[in-house]
């Protein structure tokens, strides 16, 4: 795909990965926003990055989509001088693990520029997070909980494919900074076939970037879940329905910092009871807060203890069995759903 | 101490450029000393840290920039700030922390910027900034902007910082004509050089990531007016990034809670006071006299008293009027289009 077009790319119809509408998203904002430019490792053609996210952008924006050297630090800072004169930078980091090396100048200085001197801060950092078999404790993580805690940055997670494109899109238009976390295993798992003729740059996005969506209906318990988790709590919801006829409803949070709570009051007005699943480690993370609102807002809601599942708590295992119990997945996600029912 | 990684064009320096050397050390180094008393009258909260010594090389190098060119100071560069454009009431308002000024209180003292004059408002961790300059580089570079230059003040510490070494091969690779100024003023703090740095020079550290290194000694006047001008130049003129090292003596504690004690007596009588050192020498030569010297001091303490007094009697910030949002625009978190 190297001599790719840029008609070729504009073109792509028919199933869509998760990883083609980043793609998409990006080609169409280079087009859009003449001052929008990629920054990452291996990001140039003929390679087009680690997962191929970037494939033919560089051929198509020669000048505006450039290879980094190894320097997350440097990337990230850079991204923050170029955004406060003028520019909208999407970064791309190869692993989200590697965010830890940039997370100097992403909450110290991107997430401050704009209180600290009223300029806003526009740039994208993409994140490839999340568990794939044998990825071990270095290339599976999910850093959304440390980048959540900072007042200054937005932090996103899709679930979906046309999530992946919209959400992308609007973060690049976002004038301040987004932490834009991609799922690893949806990459190329997660599919949709496009409506006939249409390509995902000609749908119309249905929800802003800070907005929850309910993505089952359901009135026996609220599950709340992001990114790779979704398609988790999506495969447990239809076992329960099939084989114990409970309706969960289930909540793509899309949206991490802010939270969109008032989505998860509402559904918990209509269940009363709430399983909270992330893929992450579940110390001070994305479910803590939202539990913690829960209590704190909702508690009249609620006819059970909240609950949640996460990661084990250890580093993330090589071993794709050990990963695969590691990680919350659905048989788990199951058996807390059925317990928070039966409370 | 001229070594083959030096590059050693010296263009030759005016009367003019000396006479504006000498009014910017006098206005930085009279500022700076008011600035410390009013800390010591409790006026000033969180820290102060001041510029003595290298008032100088601070002034020299940032003069050789245009109002359109990035200039990411750091603490000690009172002197640089003030030939950038920054005025004494920018100053004060943003020390005393009023409303007024470009932090609005919400951040001071040295961590100050002025995005209209181009000042980038650094943040503490050293060496950070280098990469924000390059990338205000590349944002000018692909807007096809041509001529600038970026200027990033660091010590001899921040130098050998991670931040600092991936800003500097990112620079080089990208060719931006950032110019880095490494201020080495003997101490880290209280950390003397042998436990900063074990390389001979750090000029040697320009051509191991691909700059142009030079060095000059921050006591001479000419020495520094000349080596920034001919980086400056380099840089604007498409040689890509420069370094230069300056070879200065911090003049003070780190801050004014610190008093310094730890520092060598020996050190301090090598390294005479820039300004004194500088004055002396241009009296001798009829640059100045007497009476220039007499009448700056007075004019520039009338200034700053009238400075200070408009100052204080401006607003402060008031937590009930504080906008307490640190996004710039979170309505667009609720808007499908963007």
């Amino acid at each position: 795909m190297a001599g790719v077009t840029a008609e070729q790319l504009a073109a792509s119809v028919g199933t869509t990965t998760y990883l083609d509408a980043l793609r998409q998203a990006m080609f169409d904002a280079l087009a859009q926003w003449p001052e929008a430019f990629i920054y990452g490792q291996d990001v140039e053609d003929p390679f087009g990055g680690a997962f191929k996210a970037t494939k033919g952008l560089s051929t198509a924006y020669p000048e505006r989509v450039r290879n980094a050297p190894i320097c997350e630090d440097a990337m990230a800072g850079l991204a923050v001088g170029a955004a406060i004169y003028g520019a909208r930078p999407i970064l791309e980091f190869q692993f989200s693990d590697f965010a830890s090396i940039a997370f100097n100048q992403l909450v110290n200085h991107a997430a401050t520029t704009f209180y600290r001197t009223g300029k806003p801060c526009p740039l994208v950092v993409r994140l490839p997070m999340g568990g794939t078999a044998g990825g071990g404790p270095f290339h599976c993580q999910s850093p959304e909980a440390w980048l959540t805690y900072h007042p200054g940055l937005i932090v996103v997670a899709p679930s979906s494919v046309f999530d992946a494109y919209h959400m992308l899109k609007q973060s690049i238009a976002c004038d301040d900074p987004v932490m834009f976390c991609e799922n690893k295993l949806l990459y190329f798992h997660e599919k949709e076939v496009s409506e006939a003729g249409k390509s995902l740059n000609e749908s119309t996005p249905q929800l802003p970037l800070g907005k929850a969506a309910v993505v089952r209906e359901g009135d026996a318990c609220t599950v709340v879940a992001y990114s790779g988790m979704v398609k988790e709590v999506m495969e447990a919801a239809e076992r329960l329905s099939t084989r114990n006829g409970i309706l969960v409803e289930v909540i793509d949070l899309r949206c991490l910092k802010p939270l969109d709570m008032q989505t998860i009051y509402d559904s918990l007005a209509r269940t009363g009871r709430l399983v909270m699943v992330n893929e992450a480690w579940s110390y001070g993370g994305v479910g803590a807060q939202v539990i913690s609102q829960v209590t704190q807002h909702a508690f009249h809601l609620l006819d059970a203890p909240p609950r949640r599942v996460s990661a084990l708590e250890t580093p993330i295992p090589y071993h794709p069995e050990l990963w695969r119990s590691h990680r919350p997945h659905a048989r788990r996600i199951v058996q807390a759903i059925i317990e928070t029912v039966q409370y | 101490m001229m070594t083959s990684h030096h590059s050693v064009d010296r263009p030759p320096v005016s009367d003019e450029q000396r006479l504006q050397l000498a009014e910017l050390m006098l206005r930085s180094r009279m500022l700076e000393q008011r600035i410390a008393a009013l800390y010591r009258q409790g006026r000033i909260a969180g820290g102060v840290y001041l510029g003595y010594g290298h008032e100088l090389s601070s002034a020299a190098c940032a003069m050789q920039l245009e109002p359109s060119d990035v200039y990411a100071p750091l603490i000690r560069d009172m002197a640089g700030r003030l030939a950038k454009g920054e005025t004494e009431l920018d100053v004060l308002r943003v020390y005393l922390g009023r409303e007024t000024g470009t932090m609005r209180g919400r951040d001071g003292n040295i961590h100050r910027g002025d995005l209209r004059l181009n000042i980038l408002p650094m943040i503490s961790h050293l060496g950070s900034m280098l990469a924000a300059v390059n990338g205000a580089l590349l944002a000018k570079k692909l807007a096809g902007e041509t001529g600038m230059v970026g200027m990033a003040c660091v010590g001899e510490g921040g130098i050998s910082t991670g931040a600092a070494s991936e800003a500097l091969n990112q620079a080089a690779i990208e060719h931006l004509p950032l110019v880095v100024i490494v201020s080495n003023n003997q101490y880290a703090y209280s950390t003397t050089n042998d436990k900063s740095f074990a390389c001979e020079d750090l000029a040697l550290r320009g051509p191991a990531f691909g700059l142009q290194s030079r060095s000059c000694n921050g006591n001479d006047a000419d020495a520094c007016l000349s080596t920034a001008q001919a980086a400056v130049a380099a840089a604007r003129t498409g040689a890509g990034p420069q370094l230069i090292v300056v070879d200065v003596l911090r003049r003070c504690g780190h801050g004014e809670h610190d008093d310094g004690a730890y520092m060598s007596q020996e050190l301090q009588e090598n390294y005479p006071d820039c300004i004194t050192a500088s004055l002396a020498a241009w009296l001798e030569s009829g640059l100045i006299d007497a009476e220039w010297e007499t009448t700056q001091r007075s004019g520039i303490e009338t200034h700053i008293q009238s400075i200070v007094e408009q100052v204080l009697a401006e607003p402060e910030p008031s937590p009930h009027t504080e906008e307490w949002t640190a996004l710039s625009n979170p309505g667009q978190l609720y808007e499908v289009n963007l």
